[in-house]
């Protein structure tokens, strides 16, 4: 084994959709609101309470505004993804990151996928699954017609290669 | 999982045995006594014998009638064949569930049979896939004769022997039980288990009689007169002996007549237990690699088990915890090392030859931070609580770090000590653990693909977490905190061009 130079895994090629960081804010946004809305309604009915559901209510919306704002442009940068005729190729996170590699020769199925969310901002996860069941590969957050043309491209490369991929 | 329409009528329709209905009379009259006569004699007390038993005998005999009744129209209903292409099974009442099983895709054919139903001859069959949906996948035929067990094994797993015989290997037995191997029984975490459980029963049934309190009584008077630690001790070791013969007796139970078998064609055919009589078999084209599974006490004594990584082993049984996956149990390290190598066609097994390389000496730091961190938190809450409640706490805190920082580090030391990785021929090898040492031995060909995790906390000491995917056994096996240079190396190695695009120097 090469222990001279330092290998190391280079990033994947492709970012995400720019409409991802919009999606990601918008999540962020909701789950802020939820615990917020709730508490100030609770502090604006319940008066002798008031300061014990208003204040941590402020430090949320604070917190969740902050994430929203910064949190996305942060994930855009790391989060990554590489589809070449051999294998995908998956980075995501920053502080747990992870690097997902699966064969094109081992790939079972292909998904799409569009929550609600999703669907407002034209973007679809692609779920590569393996034989592993903890080798799944997902790349969220990809524009309608890429994802599409992608799973497309996927089954049909996967389609031709024989055996059953375990 | 695939579903077909209405098959074409045609022949082969075989049912289950007939005599399901006795079993399921025998256990349904088990169960209305075992209900029934603490019933009668609670009701005896207050009204008499007679009417107690007016009271309990219908419900008990609608109870046998109705259980015996409802498996008479499952046996009528329920209906299969294997044809040269499919297995089926028709069953079901009103929703009639029709699940066919293509031939090719049959992995495994296990036979299970408890004391009830080896005594009339019978055996349940469970015929599974390589898919790891759960139960889905897998047809279960309870109950149909021995002899048609056996023809459907041997049917369904026969394969035209190809490749697979190469000469060099012999077909046969493999290992087979040596009874002086109970002696490891009693050190895996089963005999504690079941110390605790028998002193759990032991107040339950208590509680049953309404009679708990007179057994915490009995026991008190037994120790009166001595200490309150003397008592202590002496119940913990009547708990742990209590324990110590419950694990050799589930041994004997399970492992008696132990066999594992190869049989031409390919498939490993592990045979065993006293009362309930099973036999697993694993298709060799199934199998990724084995597992050295080796627990604290067993490794202490010089000890490991052996597991298959197979696909397609069932995981949704009844006796789960009867580990279907294990090839051997509990047996001289030397033995194990060598079954692994029969099992896997190899002449010295990977998990004794392979040079494991150690991992960095951050990864030593990161388990000696996890360990003493999780030996001070119960230390520091009872120190908090001593300063805040009452001060008979603070030794007692000062007892715990003197005892367990030090069982902290023995262990973290020895789990840095046991982190390895390496190939050796076909397969790669990876080792972790301490209080249970697993080393695993995966054919290169069965990875399907690498995961790479790297914590913030990892990056900083220069480690990464390797997970090697793979269609067997666990879903995944990984390399824990290998060096990042060295452990995507070794990746790249062990899959020849999988990982080559994406490295950069």
């Amino acid at each position: 084994m090469s222990q001279g130079e330092e290998r190391r895994l280079r990033p994947p090629n492709n970012t995400l959709n720019e409409r991802a960081v919009a999606w990601w804010r918008a999540q962020w946004l909701l789950l802020t609101l939820a615990p917020v809305a709730v508490l100030a309604v609770l502090g604006a009915l319940i008066a002798p309470a008031r300061t014990w559901l208003l204040v941590p209510a402020a430090v949320l919306a604070v917190l969740g505004l902050a994430c929203t704002v910064f949190m996305p442009m942060w994930w855009f940068r790391v989060h990554r993804w590489e589809v070449t005729d051999e294998a995908v190729y998956v980075r995501t996170g920053y502080f747990w990151q992870e690097w997902r590699i699966a064969p094109m020769s081992r790939i079972q199925t292909v998904d799409t996928v569009r929550g609600p969310l999703e669907q407002l901002f034209k973007l679809s996860t692609v779920i590569v699954t393996t034989a592993s069941s903890k080798g799944a590969v997902r790349i969220e957050g990809l524009g309608h017609e890429l994802a599409a043309e992608l799973a497309e491209r996927l089954t049909h490369i996967t389609q031709a290669t024989p055996g059953d991929a375990t | 999982m695939s579903t077909v329409a209405v098959p074409a009528p045609g022949e082969g329709w075989r049912k289950l045995d007939k005599r399901t209905l006795l079993v399921t009379a025998a256990v349904m009259s088990g169960v209305a006594c075992g209900a029934g006569v603490p019933t009668v004699i609670g009701l005896a007390g207050g009204m008499g014998l007679g009417r107690a038993l007016a009271w309990v005998l219908p419900p008990a005999l609608l109870l046998i009638a109705g259980g015996t009744g409802a498996d008479y129209i499952r046996w009528r209903r329920t209906r299969y064949r294997t044809g040269p292409d499919r297995a089926e099974l028709h069953t079901g009442l009103f929703l009639v569930k029709r699940r066919s099983l293509g031939r090719e895709r049959i992995r495994t054919v296990d036979l299970t049979a408890n004391l009830l139903l080896r005594i009339l001859g019978l055996v349940k069959v469970r015929i599974g896939t390589g898919e790891q949906t759960g139960g889905e996948s897998t047809l279960e035929l309870d109950p149909v004769t021995r002899a048609e067990g056996e023809r459907l094994r041997t049917e369904l797993l026969d394969r035209t022997p190809s490749d697979a015989a190469d000469g060099a290997h012999r077909d046969g037995m493999l290992a087979s039980l040596d009874p002086r191997w109970i002696r490891y029984a009693p050190l895996s975490f089963v005999a504690p288990l079941l110390g605790g459980a028998a002193a759990g029963g032991v107040m339950q049934v208590g509680e049953w009689f309404g009679v708990q309190h007179e057994v915490l009584v009995w026991i008190g008077d037994r120790f009166r007169g001595t200490s309150i630690v003397v008592m202590i001790v002496v119940l913990l070791a009547a708990a742990l002996l209590a324990g110590v013969v419950g694990s050799l007796g589930l041994w004997v139970e399970m492992w008696w007549n132990y066999r594992l078998e190869r049989e031409p064609g390919g498939t490993l055919r592990v045979r065993r237990g006293l009362f309930t009589s099973r036999s697993v078999s694993i298709e060799e084209r199934r199998l990724r690699g084995v597992e050295l599974v080796e627990p604290l006490g067993v490794r202490l004594v010089g000890a490991a088990r052996v597991d298959a990584v197979a696909t397609g082993i069932a995981q949704d049984d009844d006796d789960k915890h009867t580990d279907l996956k294990t090839l051997l149990p509990a047996a001289p390290r030397a033995l194990a090392d060598e079954v692994a190598a029969r099992v896997l066609r190899e002449t010295t097994s990977p998990t004794s030859t392979a040079r494991l390389t150690p991992h960095p000496l951050a990864a030593r730091g990161r388990r000696l931070r996890w360990a003493v961190g999780s030996a001070l938190v119960p230390v520091l809450v009872l120190v908090v609580l001593g300063l805040l409640v009452t001060d008979v706490l603070l030794p007692i805190a000062a007892g715990c770090a003197v005892v367990l920082v030090p069982i902290a580090v023995a262990l973290a030391l020895d789990a840095y000590r046991n982190l390895g990785h390496g190939l050796s021929g076909g397969y790669l090898v990876a080792r972790s653990g301490t209080v249970r040492r697993s080393t695993v031995v995966l054919q290169r060909g069965g990875v399907v693909g690498w995961t790479v995790k790297q914590s913030y906390f990892q990056r900083r000491a220069g480690l990464v977490t390797l997970t090697a995917t793979t269609a067997a056994g666990e879903g995944g096996y990984h390399v824990y905190d290998v060096g990042a240079g060295e452990g995507v190396a070794f990746a790249a190695e062990a899959v020849p061009g999988l990982l080559e695009p994406f490295l950069e120097e």
